[in-house]
């Protein structure tokens, strides 16, 4: 308990820290640069709390960070602006105008409620075929998302989510999503949940109803991603259905691979460690385009950079910077051990 | 009659095109147990050499076979870069490595070559119409259909008769037990590698034949349809993934011509979730394949 208890204080500590950190350097780039780091660890965190606890690789949480900014989007954009926004609006929904943050809360709530119709079958599956259909749902709901013109506007962008996330929100669900993760993770369910990931087998013959369990795990991610996608949704105000697919799923796995998908502690230094390298390759990028290298514009650069960093840690470390113990349970094992020999 | 003619050249072109994809993503798979994400951009591999080689005064066919040659290299590069270091440590490392490889090759695209779409050189037998039975048809789609054929009777004689392609099935059947019978794992696998990018760059031929033109999300859509028809077919039966290539074109021909555009829109969605629903149902797929051993 007590290890957890530091682990919680060193991450949450190390988010206010950039938070702060962000915010006395006074320039609006580290403000959005601090703002989507505390989205990314919301969605990471979201990711972790499923395939850190069941070992299952998923592909599908971009689809639910989609449900949930559409479904924000839709329950706040001003009533007067959905005439333009969304002209095929269903019209019980076209008087409806929430404040973003209750449409927050609502959003995260739908996507874990989509998660949980569409999941519950599928958690009986494992290894290849686990990823296989976790791909196929991600390619459902990213067409889905581009073709149900009435509700998302099509693959066309939606204009004028009304702006209501600032860092310190942004940073608050960060907080509350790490708490949610260390308490999953150290719950009943999330312990029994682990113990099918490393022996499936042995964790069915004491008892543990798998396909439960994962699904359990599986709302609470869709429920954290939801939110992510929604606060996401209320800082760039506007986004098409693109922004919820392949590029941004390679985003978030690549944070919590090279983190460490087994540990918290491993998703946070990766989101950490992710966000800073891609901040300033696409700040190289920039000036690179600037100066004018090539005739073509540079991009990709950040894309290659990131796989050849996520193969390199898959090779030297397959568990990640954090395969195993928390970063609570490490500094209380190096205290304990500097006490014994002092 | 026009009308069956017609649907039956579309399905069975389409079904021939699939039906390829879905070999060489289960070719690797039944071996392995394991999927390459990096698939499609074997086919992606293709379309960029015979771009980069259109300049070149050589006939169409010997510009075919290098790129065909390259998708070949980039998939034993796959075993290589992707698979191998991690094969032994876990599955979900060996997906993550792949998908990051697929990443890796999609944006080299995008910033040595171009975002744009990019013509590449096709025969005019491409571009003709041939009129069977009163339908009239593409020349490419019989293109497709032969080569389908030609390709699939091949690749069953190297199955079946040659030391490599039993060498194979052994593989798939029981891995640790071919190993122990002397059968080299890593030539195994690599062969399988080659094999899967030699059908990804022809059918990558044919397929960009359509459009005539290469981007860096080209191989997104055939990786997607192999898997379906893996899926549908069995995933780890050679000739399941034949029969799903063509089951998918079937329903895919028949949507297109029966359903209102208003839902054709849907289609991807539709076909998806038959994908879920088949695999909930028989998670091993319409064909059992051979019994299954470990994975090293």
């Amino acid at each position: 308990m007590k290890h957890n208890l530091i682990t919680f204080c060193v991450l949450g500590g190390l988010i206010l820290l950039a938070v702060v950190a962000s915010q006395l350097v006074g320039i609006r780039l580290y403000d959005r640069v601090a703002t989507n780091l505390c989205i990314s660890l919301t969605l990471v965190l979201g990711l972790q709390v499923f395939m850190g606890n069941s070992g299952i690789l998923s592909f599908a949480h971009m689809g639910f960070m989609g449900v949930g900014a559409y479904a924000s989007a839709v329950l706040t954009i001003p009533a007067q602006m959905k005439g333009m926004a969304l002209p095929d609006l269903y019209p019980f929904l076209q008087g409806v105008q929430l404040s973003p943050y209750v449409a927050m809360a609502v959003s995260g709530l739908v996507a874990a409620m989509v998660a949980a119709i569409v999941s519950y079958p599928l958690m009986r599956l494992s290894d290849a075929a686990a990823v296989i259909t976790s791909f196929a749902l991600l390619v459902v709901l990213y067409t889905v998302m581009t073709h149900w013109s009435a509700l998302t506007n099509g693959p066309r962008t939606l204009f004028g989510v009304p702006k209501a996330t600032d860092v310190y929100l942004a940073a608050l669900v960060a907080l509350l999503a790490l708490l949610a993760a260390i308490a999953f993770k150290e719950s009943r369910t999330g312990k029994l949940l682990r113990a099918s990931r490393d022996d499936e087998r042995a964790a069915a013959a004491i008892g543990a109803r798998i396909p439960q369990l994962r699904w359990r795990a599986f709302i609470l991610a869709a429920l954290f991603t939801g939110i992510g996608g929604a606060l996401w949704g209320h800082f760039i105000t506007s986004f098409s259905p693109r922004a919820f697919y392949l590029k941004e799923t390679f985003l978030i796995l690549s944070m919590l691979v090279i983190g460490g998908a087994n540990t918290v502690t491993g998703a946070v230094v990766g989101t950490f460690l992710v966000t800073a390298a891609y901040e300033s390759l696409r700040g190289l990028e920039g000036v690179l385009n600037e100066a004018k290298v090539t005739n073509e514009p540079v991009i990709g650069l950040t894309e290659i950079v990131l796989a050849l960093a996520m193969m390199a840690i898959l090779v030297l470390r397959p568990g990640g910077l954090f395969p195993t113990r928390e970063v609570g349970a490490l500094l209380a094992r190096r205290l304990r051990r500097q006490e014994e020999s002092g | 009659m026009t009308f069956a003619i017609q649907f039956l050249i579309d399905v069975l072109s389409l079904g021939g095109a699939y039906a390829l994809m879905a070999l060489g993503l289960v070719i690797v798979y039944g071996i392995l147990r394991l999927v390459n994400f990096a698939y499609g951009e074997l086919i992606m591999v293709a379309g960029y050499t015979l771009f980069l080689i259109s300049g070149s005064p050589l006939p169409w066919l010997v510009m075919a076979a290098v790129a065909v040659l390259m998708a070949v290299v980039a998939g034993i590069a796959t075993d290589y870069i992707a698979f191998r270091p991690v094969r032994a440590k876990s599955v979900t490392a060996v997906l993550i490595t792949s998908f990051a490889f697929s990443t890796l090759l999609q944006n080299a695209a995008l910033l040595f070559i171009s975002p744009r779409p990019r013509v590449i050189p096709l025969p005019d037998l491409f571009s003709r119409t041939v009129e069977i039975g009163g339908a009239i048809t593409p020349m490419r789609n019989i293109v497709t259909i032969v080569a389908a054929v030609v390709l699939l009777a091949l690749f069953a004689l190297l199955m079946r008769r040659t030391v490599l392609g039993i060498a194979m099935r052994a593989a798939a059947t029981n891995f640790t037990m071919a190993r122990m019978l002397g059968v080299p794992a890593n030539l195994i696998i690599s062969s399988a590698f080659a094999i899967s990018g030699f059908i990804a760059g022809v059918v990558g031929l044919l397929w960009m034949g359509r459009i005539g033109t290469v981007v860096p999300g080209i191989g997104l859509e055939p990786l997607l349809v192999a898997f379906i028809a893996t899926i549908i077919g069995g995933m780890r039966s050679l000739t399941g993934a034949v029969i799903g290539g063509f089951v998918l074109a079937f329903i895919d021909t028949s949507l297109n011509y029966t359903l209102p555009q208003e839902l054709l829109k849907f289609r991807d969605a539709f076909t998806f979730s038959l994908v879920i629903l088949i695999l909930l149902w028989r998670p091993e797929g319409l064909m059992r394949g051979p019994a299954s051993g470990q994975r090293t």
